[in-house]
């Protein structure tokens, strides 16, 4: 099995998706020969034609929009959303009308969407470029919230959302592009939206690490390795739905638990995710679940201010070594 | 009788149906037997029927928080629309929806939209859909003049301009936005907005039935054709406040203005008197209209009150399909 990079495995997983339905279209800002900003797209409109792979206006609430109604139509729209920063216009679109059209109408209209949103600090991009915001769409019934973090699973997470009848929000860390490879299947697989992954066995303590900070969490294993603590790191992959299953019974092993999540750490992901875990693993825990995220300013564009926003391997290392008390 | 003559009756009653439904929400929430609020049409008929008068039950639309008329018009059923304002389960939407979010897949409904503005993308993206899956189909967005303050109106247009898309924007000037003149809220000239997207666009007398289903036939035809969207400015009046709770409006508006429209401009009114000129319907004609629009009207409701309320065990279902 080839290794590929995470950018590559997301443009596999949509030319495999557009060959096998042709309702599914792209939608976005220079997707089409540009292939995006990023390239991610590159040569898809070269096979499926500018029909299918369509440049829209810079007009993210109107091309949203209409993916809304082309999904409730019969169509099987994915949007890019270039920077994960613009979910703020395109919020009405997702959350007033994509996110409760099925049950608003008593459960007779279905908005079977993909979002795709970059996220991620560390590119020198300052604040509108650079935040992880999929607490956001996570707060709202209605709406699936994926997360991958290695080529494997963007293919299978990117496949899974295609195929699934709700409107789900997929964010793509925009280091992992290029970054993060992996072994990728040739075949046909989904990876099912709510089933989470543990990326590495352990026994001392567990790392709940999502999507980008799954790289940190594994280089923070490594170096805790060294010291003799045993780390174990679990990836929801989704964060809505949650494994919380997999998530409690880690913790309950391990007896510790960190979380760790790019998006910022107030009121967000590690919030949410290390209530299910003392809920669910309290009497097993030897202490409190820890939580690293974004710290709560906006991304600043400086080099040295934005590298101490986002929790680093050293950062996990350090908290889990004090947990441990090593 | 002519094809015609049938279908400006149709019209002629479809009008009345709307006008009794709405005043039989009226009575409901005034006996505080209706859960909410509710946004009557009240003085709008004409567009909602002259317009969908001209589209196919495959057609698309969505409507508004006003939006009982344009539910009706597209071939609702009164007894469903009552039980889901009344928040039952036989409702259109199991009692999950309510008032402003009538919809109905089987009349190509796609949903009232509590959000001003709310349905210019999904109308748009139907007719997006439509065109690429080649079904002949098109899809009206009916929204009021104070939707002409949002943005993704006009997003919507470009694209559906530059993408050649077949939908009708049938905007509703009863001019007031809620409670404020639209004066107050509308710089420049509306109808020079679709224009500027180069949009084939009009103004149309929105209490003139039969104007209404001309100009509407017309963008309809050429939407289907494939020559691209159309945009309807229809001139009407609220004959009642912004909601069914919204009595006393003398702060926003006169009771002279109001009325001058109901009386010297009612578009129930205005056609009976062209179908009575044109000798197509005589007073027992109307008069019969009247009681068998009536009964059906009082049998929807007590339908609806019949009809129970969903299980409180059903609230998590449909979240997700």
């Amino acid at each position: 099995m080839p290794d590929m990079s995470f950018g590559d495995a997301i443009r596999m997983a949509l030319a495999e998706e557009m060959r096998r339905d042709p309702r599914v279209v792209l939608l976005g800002e220079d997707v089409a020969e540009a292939g995006t900003t990023f390239k991610v797209l590159k040569g898809l409109v070269d096979e499926f034609g500018c029909t299918r792979v369509i440049d829209t206006p810079i007009s993210e609430p109107g091309f949203t929009g209409l993916a809304v109604g082309a999904a409730m139509a019969g169509m099987r729209p994915v949007v890019d959303i270039m920077f994960g920063d613009f979910l703020a216009l395109i919020m009405d679109q997702v959350v007033n009308q994509a996110a409760k059209i099925h049950y608003m109408s008593g459960g007779k209209w279905k908005v079977p969407m993909v979002v795709r949103a970059t996220m991620g600090a560390s590119r020198r991009s300052a604040a509108q470029h650079s935040q992880s915001l999929h607490a956001w769409p996570s707060h709202i019934p209605g709406l699936k919230v994926a997360m991958p973090s290695t080529p494997y699973d963007a293919k299978g997470l990117l496949k899974a959302a295609i195929r699934d009848d709700n409107p789900v929000i997929i964010f793509e860390d925009k280091i992992s592009y290029t970054k993060v490879k992996g072994p990728v299947p040739e075949d046909d697989y989904v990876v099912p939206l709510g089933v989470a992954d543990i990326k590495r066995q352990g026994r001392d303590i567990t790392l709940v690490a999502t999507s980008s900070m799954v790289q940190v969490a594994l280089g923070a294993a490594a170096m805790l390795e060294e010291i003799g603590i045993d780390a174990e790191i679990v990836d929801p992959r989704t964060t809505w739905p949650l494994d919380e299953k997999t998530l409690i019974e880690s913790a309950r092993k391990t007896s510790r638990a960190m979380v760790i999540d790019e998006g910022y750490f107030r009121y967000g992901v590690t919030g949410e995710i290390a209530s299910v875990i003392a809920e669910g693993a309290f009497y097993d825990l030897d202490g409190p679940v820890r939580r690293l995220g974004a710290r709560h300013v906006p991304i600043p564009f400086s080099p040295v201010l934005e590298d101490v926003t986002v929790p680093t391997e050293r950062d996990v290392f350090d908290l889990a070594r004090t947990m441990c008390n090593k | 009788m002519s094809a015609d003559a049938e279908r400006f009756v149709r019209m002629y009653r479809q009008m009345v149906a709307i006008r009794f439904f709405e005043e039989r929400v009226n009575d409901l929430y005034t006996r505080a037997l209706m859960p909410g609020l509710a946004h009557l049409y009240i003085g709008e008929e004409a567009i909602a029927v002259g317009i969908c008068e001209a589209l196919r039950t495959d057609d698309y639309i969505t409507s508004t928080h006003r939006g009982h008329g344009h539910c009706l018009a597209k071939g609702a059923s009164p007894h469903l629309m009552f039980a889901e304002l009344l928040g039952k389960e036989a409702g259109y939407c199991k009692g999950k929806g309510g008032s402003m979010h009538i919809a109905d897949p089987a009349t190509g409904n796609l949903g009232a939209n509590a959000i001003v503005g709310g349905g210019a993308g999904i109308a748009t993206g139907a007719a997006f859909a439509a065109k690429f899956l080649e079904q002949g189909r098109v899809a009206v967005c009916f929204f009021g003049e104070g939707a002409l303050g949002q943005g993704v109106l006009y997003e919507s247009m470009n694209l559906a301009q530059l993408w050649t898309l077949p939908v009708i924007y049938a905007c509703e000037n009863n001019l007031y936005n809620e409670y404020t003149h639209c004066s107050e809220t509308t710089a420049g000239d509306m109808l020079a907005r679709p224009r500027a997207f180069g949009i084939d666009s009009e103004a149309v007398d929105g209490q003139d039935v039969r104007a209404v289903n001309t100009a509407a036939v017309r963008l309809v035809e050429r939407a289907r054709r494939g020559e691209g969207p159309g945009f309807l400015l229809l001139d009407t009046y609220r004959y009642r406040g912004h909601h069914v709770g919204d009595i006393a409006r003398e702060y926003y508006r006169s009771k002279q203005e109001e009325q001058e429209w109901v009386t010297g401009r009612d578009p129930i009114a205005l056609h009976r008197a062209w179908l009575e000129s044109k000798g197509l319907m005589g007073r027992d004609a109307f008069e019969r209209i009247d009681v068998e629009v009536a009964a059906e009207m009082d049998a929807a409701v007590e339908f609806a009150m019949k009809a129970p309320y969903p299980d409180p065990s059903r609230v998590d279902e449909d979240v997700y399909a």
